[in-house]
């Protein structure tokens, strides 16, 4: 580890400290910003209560990713396969991104109920995206060389696919998954806000009306932490696929 | 219709190709006789790798006629091996797992085609880097990887399109007697494309000397000196130096 390495934590330890002076020495009411000692506090005291909360956000994004990559995959490689039928549907994938999310959050409650089906589709909806773009991209951009290789050894698609478009595309593929899974939480909260049994949003909203600040902080903390721990999860399991080096 | 008593294996004739108007070779005529060892010199960007990209099929000839073993193709994707000056390699995959990607994507029998794959291994000379990745060996043995390679696809004719030219003078000199080796151990027909003049007259019995826009033969040398060449043959000396002076002459 060098000295640069320990730059992030030093900045983190000054702003977790400046935040902590600021609201004991200027008596800033907990109910407005709680410094960070309680709020980790309360995130650890209050995990029983949290726990189950987060237990729901969790499987909400995790059946999100699953379900996008069950659709993003197939579909770039069908739009990689057929440029006729990229063409036709490009134009529908940028529209669904350019809806804003939230514009159709209470509708998607309307139709899909309170429960946990609502904020999975948000969260596929928003994972989606990235990862159908980052592939299809990844697999274009394979050297036409390689192309010709494969065109003179009459290897079939299915065989250029799996031995070199699928593999020169996977460092992109990751680069969108790793996006995808970070802003995974902000779907599946959303769709919590808007109404919702059980979860971090859920949690979110009853303590800010109930002005419990400083759980509404646990509940941020929380949800950071898992989608950093699945930004981390990915780039892990990136680092055990790509092993080569280009 | 394969036809062992047939002289020409390979003819092209009447070949054009002009992109944006501009004619890079028209009325292109090249025949190329089995298990001989042919050679395109010409300067750089003259159009030599056009002409392969149309005998590969990359693209598509204006017009000509190819005539493989008295069958008229439109390309010879299914019946060519091409290697080129950057190996191809994959990083992916290991020595072994690349040389055997043509035995793979042809559906053959893998239990038998990788003891082929080992022998060739032995006999290029990369013996005990079978699992070693691209990345981990030098630019000369992955040359000699991409050749096991070109081998695996089995196909009387070789297309080599400046194999060597990415190469250092000494590396370069050690692949040319491998290359040498296509011809006489494996009985492989090869069309060569290169800028070196030295390279051509090492390695063919039948160098074409092309000039530039639009490409077209100047000149065709048959060279029956055997094989292998040294360098101080004056014979080869001889030719070189008319080469030169003709290459000169259009510059």
């Amino acid at each position: 580890m060098k000295l640069i390495d320990f730059i992030p934590a030093v900045l983190v330890a000054i702003i977790l400290g400046l935040w902590e002076g600021a609201t004991r020495f200027m008596e800033i009411p907990i109910f407005i910003l709680p410094p960070p000692s309680s709020i980790f506090t309360t995130a650890v005291v209050k995990a029983p209560l949290i726990l189950p909360h987060a237990a729901t956000t969790f499987s909400e994004i995790i059946l999100g990713i699953f379900m996008a990559l069950g659709t993003a995959v197939p579909l770039a490689i069908i739009m990689f396969a057929k440029p006729a039928l990229e063409k036709t549907l490009a134009p529908f994938l940028v529209a669904s991104q350019a809806i804003p999310v939230f514009a159709i959050a209470p509708l998607l409650v309307v139709w899909l109920g309170y429960g946990i089906a609502s904020k999975v589709f948000m969260a596929w909806i928003i994972i989606f995206f990235p990862i159908t773009i980052s592939l299809l991209s990844g697999l274009k951009s394979c050297d036409p060389e390689f192309r010709v290789l494969f065109r003179l050894m009459g290897a079939s698609f299915y065989d250029t696919l799996r031995w070199l478009y699928w593999p020169w595309a996977l460092p992109q593929f990751f680069a969108g998954l790793k996006v995808g899974v970070t802003v995974a939480t902000i779907g599946a909260v959303i769709g919590e806000w808007v109404g919702a049994q059980q979860g971090l949003g859920y949690l979110m909203i009853q303590s800010n009306a109930r002005l419990q600040v400083d759980l509404v902080f646990a509940a941020i903390l929380w949800l950071t932490a898992m989608g950093l721990g699945l930004w981390i999860l990915v780039g892990v399991v990136e680092n055990r696929i790509i092993k080569w080096k280009v | 219709m394969n036809n062992p008593g047939e002289r020409h294996m390979l003819q092209i004739t009447g070949a054009a190709k002009s992109y944006n108007g501009q004619t890079v070779f028209s009325g292109l005529n090249l025949a190329v006789e089995r298990e001989q060892f042919t050679v395109l010199v010409g300067p750089s960007g003259c159009g030599k790798s056009t002409l392969f990209d149309g005998l590969t099929g990359a693209i598509g000839l204006d017009r000509g006629r190819i005539s493989w073993n008295h069958e008229i193709l439109t390309h010879l994707g299914h019946h060519a091996a091409y290697m080129q000056q950057k190996d191809l390699l994959l990083p992916w995959f290991s020595l072994m797992e690349n040389a055997l990607l043509p035995a793979k994507t042809g559906k053959q029998d893998m239990v038998q085609m990788e003891p082929v794959a080992q022998k060739l291994f032995v006999r290029l000379g990369l013996n005990g880097y079978e699992s070693h990745y691209p990345h981990e060996i030098s630019g000369g043995m992955r040359q000699r990887c991409a050749l096991v390679r070109t081998l695996m696809f089995n196909r009387d004719l070789i297309l080599l399109d400046e194999p060597l030219s990415a190469l250092d003078a000494i590396t370069r000199r050690s692949l040319q007697s491998l290359l040498l080796l296509l011809q006489t151990a494996f009985k492989k027909t090869l069309l060569m494309i290169t800028h070196d003049i030295e390279e051509a007259l090492l390695l063919g019995d039948e160098v074409y000397l092309f000039s530039s826009q639009p490409m077209r033969i100047k000149e065709r040398f048959v060279l029956d000196q055997p094989k292998p060449r040294l360098f101080s043959d004056p014979g080869l000396l001889k030719i070189k130096r008319h080469m030169l002076e003709q290459l000169e002459g259009a510059l």
